[in-house]
């Protein structure tokens, strides 16, 4: 086991179901004996707001937030909210983003532009920065709600988590009539990588 | 094996294990699923009371009846009910009670953040912080034994931050605690002056013997490091000083009233350099400071907003943040907002085209008062839009008060919207009240309320009736109408607005999250680009669902958020947004 805790900050918009992901992962790394800590984002930010969850995992962890510039990884389900979280990401950290976009309420009402460039921006920084479309993965699925189980896959490959191991956590946390499209949908994202 | 437990699931987990068997609360973020969590433990009693201030007096009587109890609630939700507090302080217990309070630094979802350990130091009630799931479930099982053994209500602090993380808990049986005998005793549940009096001296011993208690109380401890610094800190900035300064000397406090004071010199006297990491108040730094012991806290943090690892890093070690890059600066906002089809909108969208003064409140609907809709002049707590409404017409006089609407949530408006409303009557006012009647408590999670007809536990009730609770309090002139029915809705609001006496508008219809009411409508909506001018009238409502294109100049229907409410179709004087055929 790797003493050495992890950190993975996923972002998004309220309602994106970033919090289906984060638990699954966190519950992949309580069945590997890990110690697991999750923060999460209840209350007024779920109305469309943005939302970030955390997993850290390890030896022993004490904190349940990630200190900025500590990320391993960034799981961002829509453009600018992974660009927002940039800072916490570490020099050599994976970048990961989900090419969709959510116009926030300023850009809708006018006060504020989509930055459009961001993917490019963000690939300044970091260049190894990976995009994939999840929503087009899921409605191939049959159901664009199980993005967040497509991006499950996509970060089960990057943090090299045992297939079996997610598998049985979907199982364990989805309910029982929507297990065979949420495993299909994280086969689908081992693919993407 | 362990289980990954949010603070608050570990907190019901804790007061399950410690045979409760009677919980009360209000809903309000971050503490709604202690009591949603709690209720889903067979053989126990729980309810969501009307608000805080019932929920502490049901559990004073429940625990002055022999039960265990446990009531819960939001920071400010503990300002209700701090009448009750305050004297439940003097009279005590029979069966243990905690009264978990959970504050919201940083307010994530809060109108303030002010800090509730100052409750335990004034109304002489112990204090207990946790840091971790682990720890809630444990303190809180150990807070009803301290509850019995001291007398006393026991207060557990939590913050969003340890209520909404989840880490690893080992979990215990559920004791089976006898219900206490209960015995008329006049002298300690009676609080006339006469027997106060003698209560308050008893207060004074327990709180005396509770210090000698708490040198002791494994709850507390010292975990020694490198001597040349020492940190006292309890809760969730515990976890961040071992993350960022693992090798310095740790003064745990489990307990945060009173204090320990011989433990705070032992651990002052070691240390060469003693920091106090507090997140909100200097509650701790101040006492220590009285006790003339030289500390640093308050000068090196601030007392607005939360902690963070990388914030204790850089006060106390100066270290500078290695990172991927910044781009925070180049991305726009993102606020809450309303939901797609949420009732809310067409309420907030035709008071801002009528230009009224708004007096607000609390919940889903405080989203109106952000732009486009920018529909609301004030908002301080839950229930004071009448009072405040009420008050302006006393002000400003009658004319300003048929340009006034006070705007209240069903929840809000049972809460505490009704004594004000029963001032408006009583005072001659002419108040104009929307109580926007979503069917739940949405904002917190979608809560029942005695409005909605269910308990806690989904089981049918007695549903409060509306219109007859607000005639039987003197209001002559109800109405009812959809909200998203704009033609009527602005009908009526300009004949009640217009009436020299108080009336109360009824906007009924469900929040659409509510899954048993969610059908699945095939309406799709699309904007007709030959009828469409560009004029951005349907960007006004506010709906993530209807988007502007700006290389075509023409309004857009987002199909992937669009419930097809049929909100923006009314709006648009073009008759641009169309229904698609087949
Ligand atoms: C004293 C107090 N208790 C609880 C809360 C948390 N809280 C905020 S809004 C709200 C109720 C919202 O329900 P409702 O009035 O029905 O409006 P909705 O969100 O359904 O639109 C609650 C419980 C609070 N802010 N203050
Ligand atoms: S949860 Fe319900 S009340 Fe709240 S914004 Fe959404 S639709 Fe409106
Ligand atoms: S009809 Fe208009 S207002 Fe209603 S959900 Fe669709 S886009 Fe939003």
């Amino acid at each position: 086991m790797s003493k050495e805790v992890k950190n993975i900050l996923i972002v998004g918009v309220g309602g994106q179901g970033t919090l289906l992901t984060s638990r699954i992962i966190a519950q992949v790394a309580v069945q590997m004996g890990y110690d697991v800590k999750i923060s999460e984002v209840h209350g007024m930010a779920q109305r469309g707001g943005s939302v970030v969850s955390q997993v850290r995992y390890g030896e022993k962890v004490y904190s349940p937030i990630i200190k900025k510039g500590d990320a391993d990884v960034i799981l961002g389900f829509e453009k600018i909210e992974a660009a927002r979280w940039l800072s916490y990401l570490k020099p050599e950290g994976i970048l990961i983003v989900n090419d969709e976009r959510i116009d926030p309420l300023p850009v809708m009402s006018g006060k504020a532009r989509y930055p459009d460039d961001i993917i490019d921006k963000m690939k300044g920084l970091v260049p190894s920065t990976l995009v994939v479309n999840a929503s087009d993965i899921a409605l191939k699925c049959g159901d664009i709600k199980v993005a967040n189980v497509v991006l499950v896959g996509v970060l089960s490959k990057v943090m090299e988590l045992p297939i079996e191991e997610v598998e049985k956590a979907i199982i364990a946390i989805v309910p029982p009539k929507y297990v065979d499209l949420n495993i299909k949908a994280f086969h689908e994202g081992l693919k993407l990588v | 094996m362990k289980r990954l437990m949010l603070g608050n699931e570990a907190i019901a987990r804790g007061a399950y294990e410690a045979g409760a068997t009677v919980a009360a609360a209000y809903p309000g973020t971050p503490s709604s699923e202690i009591l949603s969590s709690f209720a889903k433990y067979e053989g126990v009693y729980a309810e969501w009371s009307p608000n805080e201030k019932v929920a502490l007096e049901v559990g004073a009587g429940a625990s002055v009846g022999g039960a265990r109890t446990l009531v819960a609630m939001k920071h400010v939700g503990v300002n209700v009910a701090a009448d009750p507090l305050y004297t439940l302080s003097y009279i005590g217990v029979n069966g243990g009670l905690v009264l978990v309070s959970a504050d919201d630094p940083g307010m994530y979802s809060s109108q303030n953040e002010q800090d509730n350990r100052g409750y335990g130091r004034f109304a002489k009630i112990p204090v207990l912080e946790p840091s971790d799931s682990q720890e809630a479930r444990d303190f809180t099982k150990f807070a009803f034994f301290l509850s019995e053994e001291f007398d006393t209500p026991v207060i557990l602090r939590t913050t969003t931050r340890l209520s909404h993380s989840q880490t690893l808990v080992e979990e215990g049986e559920r004791e089976e605690i006898a219900l206490k005998e209960y015995k008329k005793d006049a002298a300690k549940y009676v609080m006339l002056p006469g027997y106060a009096r003698l209560r308050h001296v008893e207060v004074e011993k327990r709180m005396a013997r509770l210090k000698e208690y708490v040198e002791t109380t494994p709850l507390n401890r010292i975990e020694w490091g490198d001597k040349s610094l020492g940190i006292i800190t309890s809760g969730i900035p515990y976890q961040y000083v071992k993350e960022v300064l693992p090798t310095a000397s740790v003064l745990k406090l489990g307990i945060t009233n009173p204090l320990p004071e011989k433990l705070i010199r032992e651990f002052a006297e070691k240390v060469e350099r003693l920091i106090v990491v507090e997140e909100l108040e200097p509650v701790i730094e101040e006492q220590v400071k009285a006790l003339g012991i030289k500390v640093e806290g308050k000068n090196l943090f601030s007392v607005i907003g939360e902690y963070s690892p990388e914030l204790i890093e850089e006060k106390i070690k100066g270290t500078e943040i290695r990172n991927a890059g910044d781009l925070s600066s180049a991305v726009p906002a993102r606020p809450p907002l309303m939901c797609p089809g949420c009732p809310h909108r067409g309420v907030f969208y035709t008071l801002r085209k009528k230009k009224l003064v708004v007096t607000g409140d609390i919940g889903c609907y405080t989203l109106g008062a952000l732009s486009p809709l920018d529909a609301m002049d004030t908002c301080l707590c839950m229930g004071a839009s009448i009072g405040m409404a009420l008050g302006m017409e006393k002000a400003r006089g009658r004319e300003f008060a048929q340009k006034t609407v006070a705007v209240i949530g069903d929840s809000t408006f049972v809460h505490s919207g009704i004594t004000a409303l029963i001032d408006v009557v009583y005072n001659k006012g002419i108040s104009t009240v929307l109580i926007l009647d979503n069917d739940t408590t949405a904002m917190t999670g979608h809560q029942e309320h005695p409005a909605t007809g269910f308990t806690i536990k989904n089981e049918p009730t007695y549903k409060l009736d509306l219109p007859t609770l607000v005639k039987a309090v003197g209001v002559e002139h109800i109405r009812i109408v959809d909200p998203l029915n704009l033609a009527q809705l602005e009908q009526v609001l300009d004949e009640e607005l217009s009436r020299k006496a108080p009336s109360v508008i009824i906007t009924k219809r469900p929040c659409v999250l509510l899954k048993k009411y969610q059908q699945d409508t095939a309406t799709r909506y699309f904007v007709d680009d030959e009828a469409c001018t560009g004029c951005k009238q349907c960007i006004r409502v506010g709906c993530t669902g209807v988007y502007f294109d700006d290389d075509a100049k023409k309004a857009r229907i987002n199909l992937k958020t669009c419930v097809a409410c049929g909100l923006c179709p009314q709006v648009c004087k073009f008759d641009a947004i169309k229904v698609m055929e087949g």
